[in-house]
């Protein structure tokens, strides 16, 4: 089943309380859905809301308010993830910025692969497990030397590398990735671009995407989510959005990419959003098919 | 006319207790007044070194092992410390990649201009206090006179780059080090810090040596661009040159790696292969082993800087002529 919708994002919220003058809106009324095998990005600057809603979908925070629906499952009800957990942990996976933190420095790269299939029982056989290690590792571009290495050992690609394997080990369904290249310097993020391509191809997982870099977004990913402070201005198929821009915001932003083109960057002029009440507000209006602004 | 900035097959190693590692190697470059030269690379190519070796502000383990820096034609190779004070700030200046690094989190930003200027020019406090409230207004501040006594923190990552900008600016500088200054920064606030320099660059003809690893960044600010791989300037010519006629395969590489620049659904193209450790720099070029058009002769010699025309040259032996022609890739042939 092509259309089949395996995350449902619906009229999340995320409110902090900082004290009982100042509440920060990180995630105001955010809906979107995703299908199944599709490569969906979240776009945004700084502070615009993108983690948090990556991080309420994870689980790492309760919503204020609004509902995540994972494979009919709903995520935000304690009970419903409490009957399923099993499934739901397996079938999400995530990949962090900075791999330096997220993995073990004290754990051997093998050990740090193996832990998902042991943790879910993937595999409960010892010898399957170290084949399912190599043949990774040998995905994500890695060969045999590396098992017994320690992240502290590896380049910031490498690592990443790492990471990639451990969270495809088991087989997700969906794989969360919080801007998985930003550390990374140009040439090593073309590799591990080309990687998340050709391994997805492979497993045909569904991957939610978040980043700031737009150039890269418009290459990897079919459908795009644009956040300003808080909220979803504008979702659709990717061509669509980057060459018919609806929002101001999302043709202001656009306007600021730079491009590798002397020429064309000297003349051309950037557009300036200066929000006004009325386009942070209002209903998601489909303008095309697929795709919805934010008016 | 003198250039403002000479550098004359300058080289930079460092003593580490595992050897020599050869940091910058044989470096020629010029920059004029009013001009701005990007410097592009992988992080670890030298050009972070490089800045800092010309403003001094290396550790004692790092040496100049050959070459001259001149600056205005005195040559400030052998420059102590005292001497240096004195080019800091009226002569040489430099803007960094972390704003929040480069601020004194405790004083107020407005006093941070002003010390700039009051170490650097006999003037009263109050004038310099008139002076920095005028610096904070040219790089964009609005209210200068409220904001000049709130500390760092009260500003958001742009606003603290314009600060940095104001001090470095202060003392009316020749010439700029800008040393990724807007990596850190949103792409609508980048397009404004570009558009700011470039500005200022009118107004005062201040000559900027730009280090970026954003190729988009560096089409919209740069006059000329230098590539840089393994401490070596690889290839050098104007904006357009390198961006519509780049001649070598290392340029090549960092083009077709960028997203923008790939074809409609085509593959990205990704340099294979980790920049070399500069401890033994492998004979011959330092490029050749990911480079998929080596030839034995890069393996033994390191190519010499090929002419290719007035203003452009490139260090590949595929400019050979005994060379077979090589077309560059087609991912750069430019489909408007």
């Amino acid at each position: 089943m092509k259309d089949e919708i395996i995350l449902k994002v619906e009229n999340l919220k995320q409110y902090f309380v900082i004290n009982k003058h100042l509440t920060i809106k990180a995630v105001d009324d955010v809906s979107f859905q995703v299908r199944k095998g599709e490569v969906f990005g979240l776009v945004g600057e700084t502070g615009s809301g993108k983690s948090t809603v990556a991080r309420t979908i994870m689980g790492i925070y309760p919503p204020t308010g609004g509902k995540v629906f994972f494979k009919g499952y709903e995520l935000t009800d304690k009970k419903s993830y409490q009957q399923n957990k099993a499934d739901i942990q397996k079938n999400i996976q995530y990949i962090f910025q900075d791999s330096a933190a997220s993995l073990n420095p004290r754990m051997a790269v093998e050990k740090i692969i193996e832990e998902p299939l042991k943790v879910t029982k993937t595999i409960t056989d010892k010898a399957k497990r170290s084949e399912r290690i190599d043949e990774l590792l040998e995905q994500v571009g890695l060969d045999k030397t590396y098992r017994t290495k320690y992240p502290g050992e590896l380049s910031g690609g490498q690592r990443q590398r790492v990471a990639i394997a451990r969270s495809l080990s088991v087989s997700p369904d969906l794989i969360i990735a919080d801007e998985p290249i930003a550390s990374l310097d140009i040439s090593i993020q073309a590799q591990i671009i080309g990687l998340f391509q050709e391994l997805q191809k492979k497993y045909g997982f569904t991957f939610l995407f978040i980043a700031h870099d737009l150039a890269i977004i418009r290459y990897i990913t079919s459908h795009v989510g644009v956040m300003y402070q808080g909220r979803l201005l504008e979702v659709g198929a990717t061509e669509k959005v980057f060459k018919n821009p609806q929002h101001n915001y999302t043709k202001a932003l656009l306007s600021a990419v730079p491009v590798p083109d002397p020429v064309y960057e000297r003349s051309k002029t950037i557009v300036e959003f200066i929000p006004g009440d009325r386009e942070l507000s209002g209903e998601m209006t489909e303008t095309e098919e697929d795709h919805f602004v934010l008016k | 006319m003198e250039p403002l900035l000479k550098l004359d097959h300058y080289s930079v190693s460092f003593q580490t207790s595992m050897g020599e590692v050869q940091a910058v190697r044989d470096v020629n470059l010029t920059l004029n007044k009013g001009e701005v030269l990007a410097v592009v690379g992988e992080s670890g190519c030298g050009k972070t070194v490089m800045c800092q070796s010309i403003m001094k502000l290396l550790p004692k383990t790092a040496r100049i092992k050959s070459g001259t820096v001149s600056v205005n034609g005195t040559d400030i190779t052998n420059y102590k410390e005292k001497k240096m004070r004195n080019l800091r700030g009226p002569v040489l200046s430099m803007v960094f990649q972390d704003p929040m690094t480069t601020l004194n989190p405790t004083i107020p930003v407005g006093k941070q201009i002003e010390e700039a200027i009051l170490r650097h020019e006999k003037v009263s406090r109050e004038e310099a206090r008139k002076r920095a409230i005028e610096m904070m207004d040219l790089v964009g501040i609005t209210q200068p006179e409220y904001r000049y006594s709130l500390q760092p923190h009260y500003f958001s990552g742009g606003m603290r780059q314009r600060c940095v900008l104001a001090i470095a600016l202060a003392t009316s500088p020749e010439l700029l080090f800008a040393d990724e200054p807007t990596t850190a920064l949103d792409v609508t606030v980048q397009a404004k810090i570009l558009d700011l320099l470039l500005e200022i660059r009118d107004k005062t003809n201040i000559g900027i040596l730009f280090i970026s690893h954003d190729l988009g960044v560096v089409a919209r600010i740069a006059d000329r661009v230098a590539v840089m791989y393994a401490g070596k300037i690889v290839e050098i010519g104007t904006a357009e040159e390198i961006f519509y006629h780049p001649c070598h395969p290392y340029t090549w590489g960092l083009l077709s790696a960028h997203p923008a620049l790939a074809a409609d659904g085509g593959k990205l193209h990704s340099i294979q292969g980790m920049p070399p450790v500069m401890l033994n720099p492998p004979p011959g070029d330092a490029f050749a082993e990911r480079n998929p058009y080596a030839m034995k002769i890069d393996y033994e010699k390191e190519p010499p800087m090929f002419q290719v025309s007035d203003t452009h040259w490139a260090a590949t032996w595929l400019l050979d002529e005994r060379a077979p022609k090589v077309e560059p890739p087609i991912s750069l042939k430019r489909v408007e």
